[in-house]
């Protein structure tokens, strides 16, 4: 591409722009002066430059500058260097001598004098406020309203839209953070047995996880494993062979193969058809529907987004208020089976009623406040029972964003109830299998 | 970036668009969304309005997704000027509006304010897609205020490769001067709506 030279033309609102531009170098202000055809830009008015000696060759201005040249040998630098300066010199980011020297040639050359008036007026264009956050509800509305308009042909099923939009909030905190900031420690911690622990990586590290974790769902829609086929199945063994396999720490170019595979998984579930929304992912040692295992991946999604605006900083807002509520929905679904693993490894109390498979079990109310909550029966006994109002033991009140810090392994059960009523030890049982429910 | 000006990106995103694919919208808001509510924010000079011009410009290309000729060029640059002037004419709408209300100022006046604005955006735009060399040294010379001299030392060239960016970066953004109004009449855009 070519800057189209001599093809300007100075025109009038230009001279306005001009006057108002920020670090106009020297005392410029007979831009008029150019409508004489070939006559000096810088008026008689106009301070003498005070040129350095004329002994260098092209050079000018740096101290032992010049020594091309020869002794004796003249004089002024050529029209070829002195174009070469007219950019710099719009910037005012030469010397001194050399901005004197530019200056003096403007008034004998009309093609530099054009080409000079027009890059300074360049600079005028040139503004120091960065771009700012978009707010991330305007995707939403956005897309609504384009799909009000005209409605889609293959619709991205709505069970997928929380990973959908959970995914784009992160992808758009990560074009806003610098090079450096994908170095930027982070800390992911979760939930094990009684007690919480961590792992200390970096912002890419997270990317990273989120990627191999996400590959499991990319492997049962049939799409490319990131880690290839022989990766194994459950989630921290796939990251920690993602960490171990990297010849370095990963950096930024992590970023687009991870938004690449989250595009190609909303794409893929787009087009799969109804029946897709069942098909089961396994984790290894448990599985979900897809529809469940999607919506995992979004409540990850934003936890991780979380751990990463904490460490460079930023802000970061929970999901909208029915995408917090889905994946509380799903929290609470899976609570009287993480009780249950608990309770074979001895860290739960015994069960105290069992009941028919579909029948009403003792049951603990969780109500959860804010946006996105709601209340939830979580069966106590068994995992086949059926949660129920009339047979509530026990009321845990939480808000929301706190509820799935807790589930996330990021506070622990004995900071996380705000109110409790009822049977302790159920209390805690559920608490515990929240927490239990974390991991890497 | 590179994306940017792949033709088949291009092309592939216009035909699953045309196909009604809503994932594709999802995938083109991503790509654009920031660069467009950018440009509309330089015209407009407000959220609320910028954020109006971008729910308009995505409901159109959703809409028309067929007005794309790729043969005039990249989707991004298209994209730039459907917002630029949507933008515009949002501009010069509010603008000959408060004219009318007040009785201040005169249609002269409106339309250098509406120019001027049209032209910051474009050199907006411009600077987004320069080649990236280009933009680094201008970065430099102008928001980091390092000579020429430093600027090369910066980037590891040689002083007269840091001379010539400087200037082609900014011939580059003088074509926002110099260039006709897109507002009016842009290709590709105002024949359909």
């Amino acid at each position: 591409m070519n800057g189209p030279l001599g093809g300007g033309h100075g025109d009038d609102d230009g001279r306005d722009e001009m006057r108002g531009a920020p670090r106009i170098p020297g005392p410029r202000s007979a831009a008029d002066d150019l409508d004489a055809p070939a006559r000096p830009l810088f008026g008689p008015a106009a301070p003498e430059p005070e040129l350095p000696p004329r002994t260098g060759g092209g050079t000018l201005g740096g101290p032992g500058g010049g020594s091309s040249g020869g002794p004796g040998r003249v004089e002024r630098p050529s029209h070829s260097v002195l174009k070469s300066l007219l950019g710099a010199w719009a910037l005012s980011a030469c010397s001194t001598e050399e901005t004197a020297a530019v200056e003096e040639h403007l008034g004998d050359c009309a093609p530099c004098a054009e080409e000079a008036l027009r890059l300074r007026d360049a600079v005028a264009l040139l503004h120091t406020d960065r771009d700012l956050d978009l707010d991330p509800l305007l995707r939403f509305r956005v897309l609504e309203n384009c799909l009000g308009r005209r409605p889609a042909r293959i619709p991205v099923p709505t069970w997928a839209n929380p990973y959908d939009a959970e995914t784009a909030r992160l992808d758009a905190l990560l074009r806003d953070i610098g090079e450096s900031e994908w170095h930027a420690p982070v800390r992911l911690k979760w939930f094990e047995g009684e007690r919480q622990v961590s792992r200390r990586t970096t912002v890419a590290g997270v990317i990273g996880h989120l990627m191999t974790v996400d590959g499991l769902v990319a492997g049962a829609l049939g799409l490319d494993d990131p880690l290839g086929p022989a990766a194994p199945a459950i989630p921290t063994e796939r990251t920690q062979a993602f960490w171990r396999g990297a010849e370095e720490p990963p950096t930024r170019t992590i970023r687009e193969p991870w938004r690449d595979q989250s595009h190609t998984l909303v794409r893929t579930v787009s087009f799969a058809g109804r029946g897709v929304a069942e098909l089961s992912v396994s984790y290894g040692d448990f599985a979900l529907p897809l529809r469940d295992s999607l919506l995992d991946r979004a409540f990850e999604c934003w936890i991780h987004a979380g751990d990463i605006a904490d460490a460079v900083d930023y802000p970061y807002e929970p999901p909208s208020g029915s995408h917090l509520h889905r994946m509380i929905d799903l929290a609470a679904r899976l609570l009287p089976a993480a009780l249950a693993d608990r309770r074979r490894a001895g860290l739960a109390g015994p069960a105290r009623q069992l009941v028919a498979a579909g029948a009403p079990g003792r049951s603990l109310h969780l109500e959860v406040e804010g946006s996105g909550g709601g209340n939830w029966y979580i069966a106590l006994d068994s995992p086949a029972a059926v949660g129920s109002a009339d047979r509530a033991v026990a009321q845990v009140a939480l808000e929301g964003v706190e509820f799935c810090r807790l589930v996330a392994g990021h506070i622990s059960p004995e900071e996380a109830a705000a109110g409790q009523d009822g049977d302790r030890e159920a209390i805690r049982d559920v608490l515990f299998a929240a927490a239990s429910l974390s991991r890497l | 970036m590179a994306k940017d000006t792949a033709p088949r990106w291009d092309r592939k995103m216009q035909q699953r668009l045309s196909r009604g694919e809503a994932a594709a919208l999802g995938e083109l808001y991503d790509r654009f969304a920031s660069l467009v509510h950018m440009l509309a924010h330089r015209v407009l000079d407000d959220d609320q309005a910028a954020d109006q011009v971008t729910r308009e410009v995505f409901g159109y290309i959703w809409e028309h997704p067929d007005a794309y000729d790729p043969k005039q060029g990249s989707m991004r640059s298209w994209v730039a000027r459907v917002t630029n002037s949507q933008a515009v004419s949002r501009l010069r709408q509010t603008e000959a509006a408060a004219l009318a209300d007040s009785g201040e100022g005169t249609t002269e006046e409106l339309e250098q304010k509406v120019r001027r604005a049209a032209v910051a955006a474009r050199a907006d735009y411009i600077v987004t897609s320069m080649p990236a060399p280009l933009r680094a040294a201008l970065e430099l010379a102008y928001f980091q205020r390092r000579d020429y001299r430093q600027t090369a030392a910066d980037l590891g060239v040689t002083e007269d490769e840091a001379r010539r960016r400087l200037r082609l970066g900014l011939q580059l953004l003088s074509t926002a001067n110099t260039r006709p109004l897109e507002g009016s009449s842009p290709p590709g855009y105002g024949r359909s709506l």
